[in-house]
């Protein structure tokens, strides 16, 4: 691979990595949200404890093996506890846990997430597999960063069903539910990032990749995106980035051999 | 939602109960015994890490109907239950194998035309409603779940905090009818021990009625009491236990052997191409035509076994 087939998934990683400060812990989901922590330790934050919802706390993923669970022992790898998956939320839900970090099937303009049904509850056209662990993370982690590809499907004005609680029908609704702890503050994509405008907690336009117009990124969303006074520019995902993402993604052999073609 | 069973019921059946030390090893197909039509059957690990298989594969064989399963993370043994008609519920949080393998389409089939129920509540949610009847308290508070519409569609009560006033969701109590757990290794009398990761296990356990451990190896009480910190159950918390080697596959058992990935690819091409036929034929294959669940194993192809036990060397921590 070059640098000319840098993949949507690679740009929404690698940015949505840069997010996260040393020091600090993540709760990660699996696939994007694991990788991209799993990035930031190899760069700015080789201090980042990565936390999995299986019961695990200071993960160190062994390249080329990422965890198709965040259950299983290869997910243990490196790490300095293991507890139960009840006890780990309770972490979360005691503040312990800077970034909550989620993926999103579908995410409407105030930061709500679907991964329950498309279409009616009572009677779906599509029965999704559900929460998991990300509607506790979206409550009780102190920050939570979204990280998805940026699709019309998945952006859409309101999401069929609340299943992980953004900021619900916006101003102060998510403190009124009870929700009264943490907050959700960027949704990075392959186009751009967006924060929550502070009043209305719609979301709100803050930059966007390099290459890409606010029309493409307004094209690409289902809903009026609200716009912040100065719209910034991503810096590209750089050759250390990549090379370095792609050695935890597919490991050492498979980058070599990437390297030789 | 489910009826929830009364706590005070469950605490006055469980002071009755028999704890004498006695000699609980007994084969899986006796076991289910304690499994009957209508009961709530809680399956312990998650997703596809020590699912007690030899134990799902036994009641599969029963065929024992209109049961409720619930579980942390649900992997395909939750369709094998819909397929065969056992199922009416499943109460989780998530279900399917991975992302690589897609959304689950017997789950699909079987929610969409309206034939089964997946109750759905957050990860944590199942957690402290497990935790909840395992402590022998009608309700747990959290901060979780609320303003969402999987609280709405489970009907999850609030409270208000008698003290500061916070508003706080109500996790009420799950008490399982029965829980199968699978471990590594237990004395006779169910003193049971588990390594590495113990997802909601303990908490299922002593929330239910009736426990069932399949265990890797029995080993004597005097090898129990040189590693006492890794008990997760007392015996007089368990009823019955199973001998079952490689009693996870193709989940994985910690530190022992891994999962068998490509049998997942198996069951999920094979129910790509023929729905809840496909399912059915699964379970007519790898699960009726055997004996025991030993018998399941021989049939795997050679070398399947070795192969899943030198990875978890490889990957364990």
């Amino acid at each position: 691979m070059s640098r000319q087939d840098v993949t949507p998934e690679e740009i929404v990683a690698i940015t949505a990595s840069r997010m996260l400060a040393d020091h600090k812990v993540v709760f990660a989901g699996v696939g994007t949200p694991l990788l991209a922590a799993a990035l930031a330790r190899r760069r700015q934050a080789p201090h980042l404890t990565i936390v999995l919802e299986g019961g695990i706390i200071g993960t160190r993923l062994m390249p080329g093996h990422l965890p198709i669970s965040t259950n299983e022992m290869s997910a243990a790898h490196g790490a300095e506890m293991l507890t139960d998956v009840t006890d780990i939320f309770l972490f979360a839900q005691r503040g312990f846990f800077d970034y909550g970090f989620l993926g999103a099937a579908q995410i409407d303009k105030f930061g709500n997430i679907n991964t329950s049904v498309i279409g009616s509850y009572a009677q779906p056209r599509v029965r999704l597999p559900g929460s998991g662990g990300a509607n506790d993370i979206i409550s009780l982690c102190n920050e939570v960063l979204i990280a998805t590809v940026h699709e019309p499907r998945r952006f859409v004005e309101k999401v069929d069903f609340i299943t992980s609680p953004g900021y619900l029908t916006g101003e102060k609704s998510r403190e009124a539910a009870g929700l009264i702890f943490g907050r959700v503050s960027v949704v990075i994509t392959d186009l751009a990032l967006m924060d929550f405008e502070p009043h209305s907690r719609r979301l709100r336009l803050c930059a966007v990749q390099r290459g890409v117009s606010v029309e493409q990124v307004e094209a690409a969303t289902g809903f009026e995106l609200l716009m912040a006074d100065e719209i910034g520019e991503i810096d590209p995902p750089s050759e250390d980035e990549l090379d370095t993402y792609r050695l935890l993604r597919d490991g050492e052999a498979a980058v070599r051999r990437g390297r030789a073609s | 939602m489910s009826a929830s069973v009364d706590f005070r019921s469950v605490r006055w059946e469980l002071e009755a109960t028999d704890r004498r030390m006695l000699d609980k090893r007994m084969s899986a197909t006796q076991a289910m015994e304690l499994v009957h039509d209508g009961d709530h059957v809680a399956i312990g690990g998650t997703l596809y890490s020590r699912t007690p298989m030899a134990l799902v594969f036994a009641l599969l064989k029963t065929r024992r109907r209109h049961l409720t399963i619930s579980r942390p993370l649900t992997c395909y043994e939750a369709e094998l239950f819909y397929a065969a008609g056992m199922a009416d519920r499943v109460i989780t949080s998530w279900i399917g194998i991975g992302l690589k393998w897609g959304l689950p389409q017997i789950m699909r089939h079987y929610v969409e035309t309206g034939q089964a129920v997946y109750e759905e509540w957050s990860h944590l949610g199942i957690g402290l409603r497990y935790k909840a009847g395992a402590m022998g308290v009608p309700f747990l508070p959290a901060l979780t779940m609320l303003g969402s519409d999987i609280a709405r569609t489970v009907e999850l009560r609030e409270v208000d905090c008698p003290y500061t006033g916070q508003r706080l969701a109500a996790l009420p109590a799950l008490n399982p009818d029965v829980a199968l757990i699978h471990a590594h290794r237990s004395d006779i009398y169910g003193n049971v021990q588990v390594d590495g990761y113990r997802h909601m296990d303990v908490d299922m356990a002593r929330a239910a009625r009736r426990v069932i451990v399949s265990v890797e190896q029995i080993v004597s009480s005097d090898e129990i009491r040189a590693l006492p910190t890794t008990t997760i159950l007392p015996h007089f918390a368990v009823d019955a236990i199973v001998e079952a080697p490689f009693g996870a596959y193709p989940s994985e058992c910690y530190g022992l052997y891994h999962a068998d990935l490509r049998h997942f690819d198996e069951y999920v091409n094979l129910v790509k191409a023929k729905g809840p036929d496909g399912a059915r034929e699964y379970i007519a294959e790898h699960v009726d035509q055997h004996d025991d669940f030993a018998g399941f194993l021989a049939s795997l192809p050679p070398g399947t076994l070795d192969d899943l036990v030198a990875a978890a060397k490889r990957l364990a921590p």
